[in-house]
């Protein structure tokens, strides 16, 4: 479990994260929702350690991650695994070479062990046989898989994706969305998801926190968060043509 | 304003450096990426290398043959004064002027675009010292290799030297002389030792500005740039520090 406990982060004199407080469950598909500029993307890299926040506390599993040495930090590090929005694959490494990589950084296990993990892992994504192909030659979907393959390698507590469905069209959307929930549910993982994709929220978001102008403003599930009767969440839910249909439908 | 930047830019050149030159998490990955250095940096670079020593090696003996030599100066001048300048000067300084273009601009836009497109921070987030992985085995393959291309330099002038002889405008064995005359081998050391240096000035600062690099596709660019001009202007300064130092 991962718990923020009244968070500020700003940058010179512009104020972006105000007093947030969050817990992102275990073994749950968490997922922070907020406008562009909402400072999500700011908060999940205070989360994992890219930004230093300027005051409160980041507790995983009850140990202050702000608080920790640098060894210390490294050590959680070891626990985490990020997608980011542009999947970040090496470039220079194939798609194998590429899921490798943390295991043969930090894993123990020979190099036939190690292959077989990583062959495991691609093919866990429904990647087998795209092992000895490059970043440059497949698509923004199959990126994106690669780099969840990359992120569980070492069967990390935590996950992490900045907004994993950006530039993907609405199928493999949706492909991505069930892989993250599946795998987070397999290896009871403390998931975390940042986006602005209400198909995502609808479908996984088992845990939902929404941020506006750097405050939390709402935490539930997607139940609930049809009914919330929270205004600013409502014009940020409601502001597609489709989703206030299905509400008036609904009601 | 100038002072100021520039203290803030060294000062963080520095923090960087103190983050590359820790002991690497597996020595397995390093030597790996040690290998694949040595031929990005150091084998990718010899055929330039060969091309440039050679021509340039002919044309110093041409020039010095034909605009400087007199009948009051003795038959092994051009030979002598072409072996000096190419290990005293040309081999070193120059050609890793040459260097810091082809090779420095490689390594800046390489790192700068993995800055930009977030690999450096996945790298992070894996608990891997990006710093470490990326710049330390750049720095030891550049100062492994450049060393050797000094030699393939020296070597190549003179051949393009011979080469010149070829053609008639000076005497083989007035070369040959003139090559072998007042060798001091203590020269080649010290182009050497000047090599190694401006090795590390090329792959440092190279780092630096690929490291450094906020923004986007044109940022990565302009750091290429300055990475280039700031390692030449560098390796010109520890030239003039060097040479007396050496000599």
């Amino acid at each position: 479990m991962i718990e923020i406990k009244h968070l500020y982060k700003s940058f010179e004199d512009r104020e972006v994260l105000r007093d947030i407080n969050a817990v992102f469950q275990e073994g749950k598909t968490n997922l922070i929702i907020g406008q562009s500029g909402s400072g999500k993307t700011v908060l999940m890299k205070n989360i994992v350690g890219l930004f230093q926040p300027d005051r409160g506390e980041i507790l995983y599993d009850g140990r202050d991650f702000v608080k920790m040495t640098k060894r210390e930090k490294v050590l959680i590090r070891r626990e985490m695994g990020m997608i980011f929005q542009s999947a970040a694959l090496f470039d220079s490494m194939s798609v194998l070479e590429n899921v490798m990589f943390p295991l043969d950084m930090f894993s123990d296990k020979n190099e036939a062990d190690r292959i077989k993990r990583a062959k495991f892992c691609l093919d866990r994504v429904n990647l087998a046989g795209a092992e000895e192909k490059f970043p440059g030659e497949i698509s923004g979907g199959m990126q994106k898989r690669v780099a969840i393959a990359r992120a569980i390698a070492l069967n990390p507590k935590y996950l992490f994706c900045d907004e994993p469905n950006s530039g993907l069209d609405p199928k493999t959307s949706l492909v991505i969305d069930d892989l993250i929930h599946s795998i987070t549910e397999e290896y009871k993982m403390t998931t975390i998801i940042n986006t602005h994709d209400m198909n995502s929220v609808m479908g996984i978001g088992e845990n939902i926190i929404y941020i506006c102008e750097g405050r939390m403003e709402w935490q539930g599930n997607k139940d609930q968060i049809m009914t919330s009767t929270n205004e600013r969440l409502n014009s940020f839910i409601f502001a597609s043509d489709l989703f206030r249909k299905v509400k008036e439908a609904n009601s | 304003m100038f002072i100021v930047n520039f203290l803030s830019a060294f000062g963080r050149y520095l923090m960087l450096m103190g983050r590359t030159f820790s002991l690497p998490e597996r020595w397995r990955m390093f030597l790996k990426q040690y290998v694949k250095e040595l031929t990005q940096l150091g084998v990718d670079s010899i055929g330039i290398v060969l091309l440039i020593s050679f021509f340039i090696g002919a044309v110093i003996c041409i020039q010095i043959k034909l605009n400087i030599a007199s009948p009051w100066m003795p038959n092994f001048t051009t030979g002598y004064t072409t072996r000096e300048i190419m290990v005293l000067e040309f081999s070193s300084s120059i050609m890793c002027l040459i260097l810091s273009g082809k090779v420095g601009s490689n390594i800046a836009s390489e790192i700068g675009t993995m800055r930009v497109t977030q690999q450096i921070d996945a790298l992070e987030i894996m608990g891997v010292n990006s710093a470490s992985f990326l710049i330390l085995p750049k720095i030891m393959g550049l100062m492994t290799m450049i060393p050797c291309l000094v030699v393939f330099s020296m070597a190549a002038g003179f051949i393009g030297a011979y080469a010149s002889a070829l053609v008639g405008i000076v005497s083989v064995d007035d070369l040959t002389i003139g090559l072998q005359h007042d060798f001091r081998q203590w020269f080649i050391w010290m182009s050497m030792i000047k090599s190694f240096v401006f090795a590390f000035i090329i792959a440092s600062v190279s780092s630096f500005y690929g490291y450094t690099v906020e923004g986007g596709s044109f940022d990565v660019g302009k750091a290429s740039t300055d990475a280039v001009v700031r390692s030449s202007m560098l390796i010109l300064f520890a030239d003039i520090f060097l040479t007396p130092l050496l000599s």
